[in-house]
């Protein structure tokens, strides 16, 4: 059985169809990468699996490792393993980056009955891990994206990525806002935390960033659907083409 | 027009006669004022989102009788030199710091010149009735003179408990406090307000920071929750001073604390930051009144306030700029976070400038919990009633963190922590973020 099963998933916001009917099996270890055009429905999905308020299911099914999501709140979610990596990541004042990290952790510990991480064990580790995604000390004293540049904060979501370990990943278009010289940090990041167990999905609109993260399975979505799914070479042909045919296929 | 109502507060009979004559004199007018005006009422500008009634219709009698006074837990590790005001008798001194006088002001008629030339000349009577009544009728409190040049490291903690002793019915206290900090002098004061049960806490602190001096000036009230909290705080700053003002509101049911302060020279840098939170049916009002008379003065004000329940709060603040005041830098800002639908929030900020050369800014905002926060939290696995208490922790400390006094900070930190685990379900242990 895959990793993550989507079937006909339908969901609407402010009672509006955005998801449409989205058939989607990700097996362990593998990478998908939806592209699409603006509009299609691809941050809405990555809603959608996070269980975000407001964005409602009406129809179909998400199973995480044989278990229904759509039943659990985003928090229970984010225990059983699923982390988004958010396009606009959040700025929460008064919050340092290290509280965060291990209140999110020990939520996690506390919620399968496990004891509070040891406080010096797990400032080493994030230090660790922190350093070789660029993320400074000094970020992690500061509040958690406050003040943070557009690469800092998506640095900081993959070192929130390699602490709390998920099993099913969704970067939800972790290159925008990035330089070239950022993409590449963030990318090796990423890269880093592919293993045989561990899934994920990219989303983005351009094929750029599949060049750094290259993804077994590419699927095309557009009006709530996915339109065409196959290998690497399918960016390709998006990169130049555009979304035309799919957007004019489907109008 | 004010509510002529008669002074059911004024509890002591005065001694407008016989006494020295700076004190008589100060007691009479006092009086004359308080009577004049009588207890603010709907109508009053000033108070006209507190209304006074459950107070006026109390019959309190003065408060008789002392007790001893412990720390609240989260002042426990602060390290300090103590005042206990127990129903505004000063019970309990420790050594006071080198440099430091302490006059207790339970016959103030023999007080010495320092102290007869300086009560009462900052704390107005004439428009302010409670502070009317507490300079007629105060039978005790504390008089402290930082000297010339002096640096006090040790903060000085007073601690101002009132309560009712032996069934004496609901009793009022007019605790008078004078500060004075002489030229170059530097000193961290710290008022903590507690009590028990059902009574009149009506405090005037008085402030005179004198030329190059510095004061830091932190108050916790955290009265019983039955508790009435009427609290002037009038400060006259000297030029090259530093005063740095936090205020945390927890407790009383209704609660009014105002902070005026008149900068009275050049460069003077004034700091008043606070918080206000209130749950259950409390009311909260910070009145605060900044006057810029001289130019090139700086002050930063910034208030967060949060409201549970069907709590009210109320934040009226002004600025006042006058011709002389030119490079004044003003910055002022309330803001309220509501987490009830029946919580509510009168802010009213106000900016009145005659100089023309001047930056100031005011502003107030009311909010609930931003979701997308909310959601960011929960999406790194912790649960929703836990986030929403750390967020609310997160807003009180960005006020809390003004304070400069860094040991102050801690025990402020932890107060509201204190608080926090109280009143908002979820909430992280102290020294928990």
């Amino acid at each position: 059985m895959a990793l993550l099963e989507i079937e006909n998933l339908h969901a609407e916001v402010d009672g509006k169809p955005i998801l449409k009917g989205i058939d989607l099996s990700i097996e362990a270890g593998q990478v998908h990468a939806i592209m699409g055009p603006n509009g299609s429905g691809k941050s809405t999905l990555s809603y959608v699996l996070a269980g975000r308020e407001g964005y409602e299911v009406t129809e179909g099914s998400i199973r995480l490792d044989g278990h229904d999501l759509l039943e659990m709140e985003a928090d229970e979610r984010a225990v059983a393993g699923v982390f988004l990596a958010m396009q606009y990541p959040v700025e929460l004042p008064g919050v340092t980056g290290m509280t965060f990290l291990r209140e999110a952790v020990n939520a996690r510990r506390k919620a399968v009955g496990e004891e509070e991480i040891d406080a010096m064990g797990f400032l080493k580790m994030v230090r660790a891990k922190a350093k070789t995604l660029g993320v400074t000390d000094d970020m992690l004293k500061r509040a958690v994206n406050v003040g943070f540049s557009g690469g800092e904060k998506k640095r900081n979501e993959i070192l929130q990525m390699a602490v709390l370990e998920p099993k099913f990943c969704i970067l939800d278009e972790t290159d925008s806002g990035l330089d070239i010289d950022a993409l590449k940090v963030v990318s090796e990041g990423v890269n880093a935390l592919r293993t045989p167990e561990r899934s994920m999905l990219v989303i983005t609109h351009y094929q750029r960033l599949l060049n750094h993260i290259e993804p077994d399975v590419i699927h095309v979505l557009a009006h709530g659907r996915i339109q065409k799914s196959g290998g690497k070479e399918l960016a390709l042909e998006l990169e130049q083409n555009g979304y035309a045919d799919f957007v004019e296929a489907a109008a | 027009m004010a509510d002529k109502a008669t002074l059911p507060l004024l509890t002591a009979v005065p001694k407008t006669e016989g006494g020295s004559p700076w004190l008589t004199k100060l007691r009479r007018t006092a009086v004359e004022n308080a009577e004049r005006t009588g207890l603010p009422g709907v109508r009053t500008e000033a108070w006209k989102f507190t209304n006074l009634n459950a107070l006026k219709a109390l019959e309190p009698v003065a408060a008789t009788g002392t007790a001893e006074i412990a720390r609240l837990p989260a002042f426990a590790d602060l390290q300090a030199v103590e005042l206990h005001l127990s129903n505004g008798t000063l019970t309990h001194a420790d050594a006071m710091p080198e440099g430091v006088d302490l006059v207790g002001l339970a016959e103030p008629d023999d007080a010495p010149d320092w102290v007869s030339e300086t009560l009462g000349t900052v704390a107005e009577t004439a428009p302010h009735p409670f502070t009317a009544i507490n300079t007629g009728a105060f039978t005790g409190g504390i008089a402290l003179r930082i000297r010339k040049g002096a640096a006090v490291e040790t903060p000085i903690l007073l601690l101002v408990d009132t309560r009712s002793l032996e069934g004496a019915g609901t009793v009022a206290a007019h605790p008078r406090i004078l500060v004075v900090v002489e030229d170059g002098a530097m000193a961290d004061l710290v008022e903590v307000h507690t009590g028990g049960g059902a009574y009149v806490n009506n405090a005037v602190t008085e402030l005179v920071i004198g030329k190059d001096a510095r004061l830091g000036h932190y108050k916790l009230q955290a009265e019983s929750g039955e508790a009435f909290h009427i609290a002037m705080t009038a400060a006259r700053c000297a030029a090259n001073s530093t005063y740095d003002n936090f205020a945390l509101s927890t407790g009383a049911t209704l609660s009014r604390n105002e902070i005026r302060a008149t900068l009275a020279g050049r460069h003077i840098e004034y700091r008043i930051n606070g918080g206000y939170l209130a749950c259950g049916d409390q009311h909260m009002d910070t009145a605060t009144f900044i006057d810029h008379a001289e130019p090139d003065c700086a002050s930063h004000e910034l208030y967060k306030g949060v409201l549970a329940d069907r709590a009210h709060g109320v934040f009226q603040g002004k600025i006042l700029v006058r011709p002389d005041a030119q490079k004044t830098d003003g910055y002022q800002m309330n803001r309220a976070l509501l987490l009830s639908r029946e919580a509510e929030i009168n802010s009213k900020p106000e900016l009145e400038i005659y100089a023309d050369d001047v930056k100031c800014s005011h502003g107030a905002t009311v909010g609930e919990l931003e979701d997308d926060q909310l959601f960011y939290l929960m999406a790194r696995g912790i649960p929703e009633e836990r986030a929403r208490a750390i967020l609310v922790s997160a807003y009180v400390d960005e006020a809390v963190d003004h304070i400069q006094r860094e040991p102050i900070r801690d025990a402020f930190r932890a107060a509201a922590a204190e608080w926090m685990q109280k009143n908002i379900a979820g909430a992280p242990a102290e020294g928990g973020l």
